[in-house]
């Protein structure tokens, strides 16, 4: 009995959410006028799997709130009541409360029951109010259930007023009750949070020692309930094991036995009372030890959360082919590894050809095996596309537009750091479309659009990227509007001329970007500067293309994994450096005449039509080059959001992918560096991260680009 | 050489309390000393998770001049510090027995794996906490501040780290924290 279940917890709240999340999306499908008895059905099992587990591990708060809401979908599930809008928003509340709830739970803080509290109050004035106009219709149907909603629990005539008597309990489990999940124990238990419970086991039923098979179970309990609670709620705590199990609860007072209708076994009871009631005096168990019971359980819950928080760590669910695909590929390894120790046992030249083929199979074995691996971390953007019919349904509530969602490309994957990360980024974005894009019903409508907005989140794949597009057909961003505001918060110059994409991603702009702007300006503009860093520090890109009155896209452009680079090796003088090699655009020997100098310190170099500013790495990295003159050595044109820079190495060496690891695991984060990577001799190289290069050499060259201006 | 103990490394992994609790079954701690310039200093042997030959360290752009570069150290990245030069002690070329020693070090920010180099590996003392003296007021408060305390050994001082406090003020924190 003394299973430590707080192990068990982390996959408790995992299968939770993601039982609040078949819930959620369930009932945005859901509408009033179309009932399929199958959505209701899939939301009632979900909610139905919380309240249990939550029981189980003793989370009362969840179980006793979402018996209420379990309560409302039972009796939709069974026709008794016609599903309505309200009662869907109501459930769908409950649904972010429930949340809240275990988030509190699994974060080891004692939840805050307000919010549940209250709306558990609406659920049961939403649920007698609409019962009472056919109250007896509704009873018929139930009296097969024994589920009960509160207006029963009020009327009830079972309902044990006096103190006079007590519920008897004779609790027969069937022999596998535990290989079902089910404890005895935590029934009981559950039963002494009713009331004072009186606990004897019947050990009758014990076969011999050497037949005694210990899975099984032969023990049954004669149980003495001192509540005032009606039988639906005794029956209520045998909910799970009733189907398979005895159970007889009669209701005794001190003159008479009165008989309460039971389940299907009802014609055993009579049976098994009288007995019951003469075995009482064997192996009694007094009060005093049930009472301890709860006590002890009570006080391993309250520990539990502390350790929960501590131990809590985050876990993948992983399709089943990924792993056979996997085990496959290290069964190939494993072939290839022994080919190649026959190979080295007796070497001789003559088996050089086999040894090379070897060892090619082996690093397409390995790479295979690398990208494999990868995908293990891989998962559909679905997880988190899924949040937004939500999120798009209630904001249109709230903005009184009409929105239509298109989610597309939901099965791209991509790796789940990134997914996490980039949630709140989108989220951020969606809500400005629907915000500040998308124009309300009536303007649509003047503007000759169909008064239905639409809003489309894509993602695909591109190369080693994944590209996540959120477009909407609003009024998109007038160029001329954030001009002003940008003249107006000092941005640009008056007389700066600028085109209008170049005006348009100004909204990216820190400066632009104030809570002031949102209200002044028609565009977009909240905080695009927080999603454009977030991005960034993605790796990613973040384009936008907006035409005025006809709507805007954002293209978000991510690296698939954080993890793996593919990196372009390059040397400054002893040191060996990695450029991720999907920054860089070209490489060049420069000839004297591509170059100038600007304001007397940098230098730009011209490619075709653009200056391209040269940074001298070493300079930058305080290190003693072999070449100091940019026409002996490399330039690298790199490119960091928008800004083409030319790096001055002194030569480059192999592309490789490299896996990145960080510095500051051990040390710190270094500036202009993304972290190491470890190359095949086993030495240490760092890794050019070339956003951070931009900010250190910012500076200079945003006055070179000033200077270039003036010179033009 | 470079071959991990994993006694050792088990070792390391023990907490303050249960240290404390060696300390107190034993009456003193052990220590392993090395020498530099002449001198021999001690560090606590639980914080010790091995020690190696100096390999070249990769430098690392615009750090402090005592941090010699980053090694690989079976697949992690290891910042490596020169004892010396972050003593102010002249510099030596390193040779054949210059050792790195790695240690496993408890800062604010969390535990971390830094490397010392060191002139040579000399020895392992148990030094009893009454034996420890506590060091002279120097007028290098800089680097006085490393030292937990002096003791005899064999008739020669033994200089005891503080190694946590050694890169406590170090920049090495400092940047992490601020980041």
């Amino acid at each position: 009995m003394s299973i430590d279940l707080s192990q068990f917890h982390q996959v408790f709240f995992e299968e939770s959410f993601e039982g609040l999340d078949i819930m959620e999306s369930g009932l945005l499908e859901l509408s009033p006028d179309a009932v399929n008895s199958d959505d209701i059905n899939t939301i009632f099992r979900a909610a139905h799997s919380i309240k249990g587990g939550a029981g189980t591990f003793g989370f009362q708060l969840v179980s006793d709130f979402t018996h209420v809401v379990e309560t409302l979908l039972d009796q939709y599930r069974a026709g008794s009541r016609p599903v309505t809008q309200s009662g869907v928003d109501l459930i769908l509340e409950s649904v972010d409360v429930l949340r809240a709830l275990l988030q509190d739970l699994q974060a080891g803080s004692s939840p805050d029951t307000s919010a549940s509290d209250a709306l558990k109050k609406q659920f049961e004035i939403f649920l007698s109010a609409e019962t009472e106009p056919e109250p007896s219709s509704y009873s018929e149907e139930q009296s097969s259930s024994q589920r009960v909603t509160p207006t029963q629990l009020e009327s009830n005539p079972d309902s044990a007023g006096s103190d006079s008597g007590h519920w008897a309990i004779v609790f027969k489990p069937s022999a596998d009750i535990v290989q079902t999940g089910n404890e005895p124990f935590r029934i009981i238990r559950e039963l002494s949070e009713l009331g004072t419970v009186s606990v004897q086991v019947q050990t009758d039923r014990l076969p011999e020692f050497t037949t005694l098979d210990p899975e099984q179970i032969f023990l049954y309990w004669h149980i003495q309930l001192y509540a005032s609670c009606t039988k639906e709620v005794v029956l209520e705590v045998f909910e799970w094991v009733i189907d398979d199990s005895k159970v007889d609860i009669e209701w005794v007072t001190d003159q008479e036995l009165v008989t309460v209708v039971d389940n299907q076994q009802t014609e055993s009871t009579q049976e098994s009372v009288m007995p019951a009631t003469e075995a009482i005096g064997i192996d009694t168990v007094p009060d005093e030890t049930t009472e301890n019971q709860p006590g002890e359980s009570q006080k391993s819950m309250d520990s539990k959360p502390v350790r929960a928080a501590a131990v809590e760590t985050q876990s993948i669910r992983v399709s089943i082919d990924k792993i056979d695909s996997l085990i496959n590929m290290v069964g190939e390894l494993v072939i290839t590894q022994s080919m190649l120790g026959q190979i080295g046992h007796d070497f001789s030249v003559d088996k050089l050809q086999r040894l090379q083929e070897g060892l090619m199979q082996l690093e397409q074995n390995t790479r295979e095996m690398q990208e494999s691996v990868m995908r293990i971390r891989m998962v559909p953007i679905s997880f988190t596309f899924s949040r937004f019919p939500r999120l798009v349904r209630d904001i249109a509530k709230k903005l009184g537009k009409k929105i239509n969602l298109q989610l597309l490309g939901e099965n791209t994957e991509l790796d789940k750091t990134v997914m996490e990360k980039i949630g709140d980024p989108l989220v951020h974005m969606v809500r400005n479309s629907m915000d500040h894009g998308i124009e309300s019903p009536e303007q649509r409508l003047a503007h000759g659009k169909p008064a239905e907005g639409q809003l489309t989140l894509n993602a695909y794949h591109q190369g080693g990227y994944i590209v996540i597009e959120i477009s909407d057909d609003g009024k998109g961003i007038d160029p001329q509007v954030i001009r002003k505001k940008a003249i107006q918060n000092g941005l640009i110059a008056e007389d700066e001329q600028l085109s209008d994409q170049q005006l348009q991603e100004l909204i990216f702009h820190p400066g632009l970007s104030t809570a002031e702007a949102v209200s002044d300006l028609s565009g977009r503009g909240v905080g695009m500067d927080v999603v454009k860093r977030n991005i960034q520090e993605l790796k990613g890109t973040v384009e936008l293309v907006s035409k005025v009155g006809e709507g805007s896209l954002f293209r978000i452009k991510l690296p698939l994994t954080l993890s793996i680079l593919d990196g372009q090796l390059l040397r400054l003088g002893d040191e060996t450096f990695v450029l991720p090699l999907t920054s860089i655009i070209e490489s060049i020997e420069v000839r004297r005449e591509q170059v100038s100098t600007v304001a007397g310190e940098t230098d730009v170099i011209v490619l075709r039509d653009e200056y391209v500013p040269v940074v001298r790495l070493y300079e930058v990295f305080n290190i003693e080059p072999v070449n100091k003159s940019l026409f002996d050595g490399i330039v690298v044109v790199v490119e960091s959001a928008n800004q083409k820079i030319g790096l001055h190495v002194d030569d480059l060496l192999a592309q490789q992918q490299v896996v990145i690891k960080s510095l500051d695991t051990n040390y710190k984060r270094i500036e202009g560096l993304s972290g190491a990577t470890i190359l095949g001799d086993g030495t240490v190289a760092l890794i050019v991260d070339i956003a951070g290069l931009l900010n250190i050499v910012g500076d200079k060259i945003d006055q070179t680009s000033v200077a270039m201006k003036t010179a033009s | 050489m470079t071959t991990q103990n994993p006694k050792k490394a088990q070792a390391t992994d023990m907490t303050n309390e249960e240290a404390q609790a060696l300390v107190e079954s034993h009456g003193e701690d052990q220590y392993l000393t090395f020498v530099m310039d002449d001198e021999e200093y001690g560090v606590d042997i639980l914080s010790v998770q091995e020690i190696r030959g100096w390999e070249r360290a990769t430098k690392i752009p615009n750090s402090p001049g005592y941090l010699k570069g980053v090694i690989n150290l079976r697949g992690t990245i290891v910042p490596i510090v020169d004892l010396r030069i972050k003593f102010n002690l002249p510099k030596v070329d390193y040779t054949p027995v210059t050792v790195v020693i790695v240690l496993k070090l408890n800062f604010e920010a969390g535990e971390r794996t830094v490397g010392i180099v060191v002139d040579a590996v000399s020895d392992v003392y148990s030094i009893g906490e009454d034996e420890l003296k506590s060091s002279p007021d120097v007028s290098n408060k800089k680097n006085s501040q490393f030292i937990r305390g002096l003791a005899t050994v064999n008739e020669k001082m033994v200089i005891i780290l503080e190694l946590s406090k050694l890169l406590d003020d170090d920049e090495i924190i400092r940047n992490i924290d601020e980041n």
